[in-house]
């Protein structure tokens, strides 16, 4: 009975796909349009030339780039950008060896370590991040005030308004020092790399930790006295109302780095304990039989298998983490979120763009995370031989 | 979030009938009012919760010009980066929250500035112990500044010009400044001379803050409706010369019932005795009458909220009335 077109199956399913997408382009249409009519009717200046005005404000946390009111909001994009960046970065690195110690510390036969560590979990993860962000920054807020800042061999300062400590100045000859350590490193790879080859085909081993540790520390050690000591530090002063000189790390930055790391690190210790779990008994019951060592048998046994259960949720922790970073704006965190969409759209009033821009680069941050964690996540999988 | 929500709401506004303001107000029944999270003196939930406050008497005279009823409005909050949004999405009627008027609000954002209810001016607050005594001896300091306000601007103007240097911290709300100025993460706090006072009120030891002299900006703060809705501009604004009128011609609260006797014409024309002009603005022509009954003119309200006898002691000084030396002036009830 293929005379009614509506019983072919196959008619019917491109109908329904093809009445879907109109509907949706249809109502895609419709906001857009409304909102262009809108903003018109509502005299808003709508358009992306406010990005070339000068800001008018300053941004006092710009560690990368040297920020002053009469730059453009779109240097305030690239702060925020720049901030994001760096407090996501530094929350994922500490939030994955805090959770994989955590993670393993919970299936240790050490009862009050198994027990802290669970109860480090369930507290962090079931409150919310906005109040632990907050409960940091409330607790470095009572720090010593900066008059009274206590000092470690005047050299590092403790007080409300940061960590004040000495910062490396980089004279003539410096490059050298930079590049010998640069070197040092390219060669302790080579030399891991040709130690494992060695071992694979020889099984005799090479003491590639120590040996390497040695080539990074004392051969830019050698330069730098060669050169004449092209790198000094220059000391945090106190004068008049701040310190001078030297290097700081702010309140705002260090709240939002513990807050993030400590409660991302709850979930990824999760992850990493159901993939150590989801190797079976017998893997770690047969290396014990070999007379590995019970490192070894985490290092080389356990780990590499668990690994392919961890990888994919870590790789939505990291996400989660790095879009978590936009609550800096209940600090004073100058991210993204709270420099270019919140300071310069309230002060252009250019809200859509701003926001679109916003969302466009979490977007492009988190999909390029993703990127990079899929092929460490193929370069981990079982290869069949 | 709430900008987001503010982008939904404008989107969302489209689909709504988009009949006058006053109309929406009159079959909704109550007013929608934008006020700060909570400054002393100006807008803040007292002992019993009840809204009160110099801006929330604002809200409160053009309630009783619309109703017959003081206290038939519903405030919302709003901070200085929520404010527009809110407004410009409908979700508030007007916005009485110290807001500066400068042209690229009254243009570019697409509001209406319905006049002056405060002649404002940047300041600065400092410890006292700093012994500092003059804005421009503030180089290097930390300086609280609350984001998305006309302040932060200037202040970086100001720093600028005078070729010194200092920290931003950048904050949310007046109460997220105090504590960190109490805490000492900050060495100064700028914003109006009359946040400025609020806040030393609220200190345990007002003594130990000192507000310097330096004024550093104009802030005619006022009143502010979305543009284009002339009749309900016309509202508010009256609403607000309404008190500054009862002021000049000696029309109080106390005396409101008594001065519908009077043989003075201008109070004749204001208590709607004589003339239509309520009904002009399709309000009831007593309107006037309503707002002085149960707001009180401008100086029973400045007095009230904020003036010498209060916890914030702010002299009338530029915001006293044009006959007595300062600007305040309405143009007339005719």
């Amino acid at each position: 009975m293929q005379n009614n077109l509506f019983q072919d199956q196959k008619f019917r399913g491109i109908l329904y796909q093809t009445l879907v997408v109109g509907f949706f382009a249809l109502g895609l249409y419709f906001v857009i349009n409304t909102t262009a009519y809108n903003l018109e009717k509502r005299n808003i200046a709508t358009g992306f030339g406010f990005l070339n005005n000068p800001a008018g404000f300053d941004i006092s946390f710009s560690p990368f780039l040297d920020f002053k009111s009469t730059d453009t909001h779109l240097k305030v994009y690239f702060v925020g950008v720049l901030n994001t960046l760096l407090v996501s970065f530094c929350g994922c690195i500490a939030a994955t060896i805090l959770g994989f110690i955590v993670g393993i510390i919970r299936l240790s036969s050490n009862w009050l370590l198994s027990r802290i560590a669970y109860i480090y979990v369930e507290f962090t993860r079931n409150t919310p991040l906005l109040l632990q962000i907050i409960l940091w920054y409330a607790i470095l807020i009572q720090l010593p005030r900066i008059k009274q800042a206590p000092q470690i061999w005047e050299t590092f300062y403790i007080s409300n308004r940061g960590l004040f400590g000495p910062k490396p100045i980089f004279l003539d000859g410096s490059n050298i020092v930079i590049l010998s350590l640069v070197l040092s490193f390219i060669i302790s790879f080579f030399i891991a790399r040709w130690a494992k080859k060695r071992q694979d085909t020889t099984g005799q081993q090479f003491p590639t930790f120590t040996t390497n540790l040695s080539i990074i520390v004392f051969f830019p050690f050698v330069v730098f006295f060669i050169m004449g000591s092209p790198i000094t530090l220059q000391y945090p002063v106190l004068k008049g109302f701040n310190f001078k000189g030297g290097a700081v790390i702010r309140p705002e930055f260090i709240a939002m780095f513990l807050a993030l790391s400590i409660y991302t690190a709850a979930f990824i210790s999760e992850t990493v304990r159901s993939g150590i779990l989801s190797v079976t008994k017998g893997q770690r019951e047969a290396s014990g039989a070999l007379g590995l060592k019970k490192n070894w048998i985490m290092r080389l046994i356990i780990i590499p298998q668990a690994l392919r259960v961890i990888v994919p949720p870590l790789t939505s922790q990291y996400l989660n983490l790095t879009k978590n970073s936009s609550l800096g704006i209940a600090v004073g965190y100058a991210d993204l979120v709270h420099g270019f969409g919140g300071i310069s759209l309230n002060q252009t009033g250019q809200a859509i763009e701003c926001m679109a821009i916003t969302m466009a680069t979490y977007l492009l941050i988190s999909l390029t995370i993703s990127f990079f964690m899929n092929i460490y996540n193929k370069s981990i999988q079982f290869k069949e031989k | 979030m709430k900008k987001l929500l503010s982008i939904f709401a404008v989107l969302a506004f489209a689909f709504s009938a988009n009949a006058g303001t006053l109309d929406d107000v009159k079959n909704r029944g109550f007013l929608k009012c934008g006020v700060t999270t909570g400054l002393i003196g100006f807008a803040a939930p007292d002992d019993a919760g009840n809204w009160a406050g110099f801006d929330v008497d604002v809200c409160r005279a053009v309630a009783a010009a619309i109703f017959g009823d003081s206290s038939k409005v519903e405030f919302t909050t709003t901070t200085g980066k929520s404010r527009f949004p809110t407004l410009a999405s409908g979700e508030i009627d007007m916005l009485a929250r110290n807001t500066t008027w400068t042209l690229s609000r009254d243009v570019n954002l697409g509001f209406e500035f319905v006049g002056v209810n405060y002649y404002d001016g940047q300041g600065f607050m400092i410890p006292s112990a700093l012994g500092v005594d003059d804005a421009t001896g503030l180089d290097g300091a930390t300086v609280c500044i609350q984001t998305g306000t006309t302040t932060e601007l200037n202040l970086a103007d100001f720093f600028r010009a005078n070729g010194i240097g200092y920290e931003a911290l950048p904050i949310e709300t007046n109460d997220e400044a105090r504590e960190n100025l109490f805490a000492g993460r900050c060495d100064v706090y700028t914003t109006d001379a009359s946040g400025l006072s609020a806040t030393r009120a609220q200190a345990d030891d007002p003594d130990k803050w000192v507000v310097l002299p330096n004024i550093i900006s104009k802030e005619p703060l006022g009143p502010l409706v979305r543009h284009g809705d002339h009749q309900w501009g016309d509202v508010v604004r009256w609403s607000l010369n309404t008190m500054i009128i009862a002021e000049e011609l000696g029309v109080s609260s106390s005396n409101v019932d008594d001065s519908k006797g009077s043989n003075i014409p201008e109070v004749l024309r204001l208590l709607g005795v004589e003339g239509g002009y309520g009904e002009m603005l399709e309000l009831s022509n007593d309107f006037a009458y309503n707002i002085i009954k149960q707001v009180g003119n401008y100086s029973e309200s400045f007095d009230r909220n904020i003036g010498p006898d209060t916890p914030l002691g702010i002299g009338r000084n530029l915001n006293a009335l044009w006959t007595d030396g300062g600007i305040l002036y309405a143009p007339p009830f005719r």
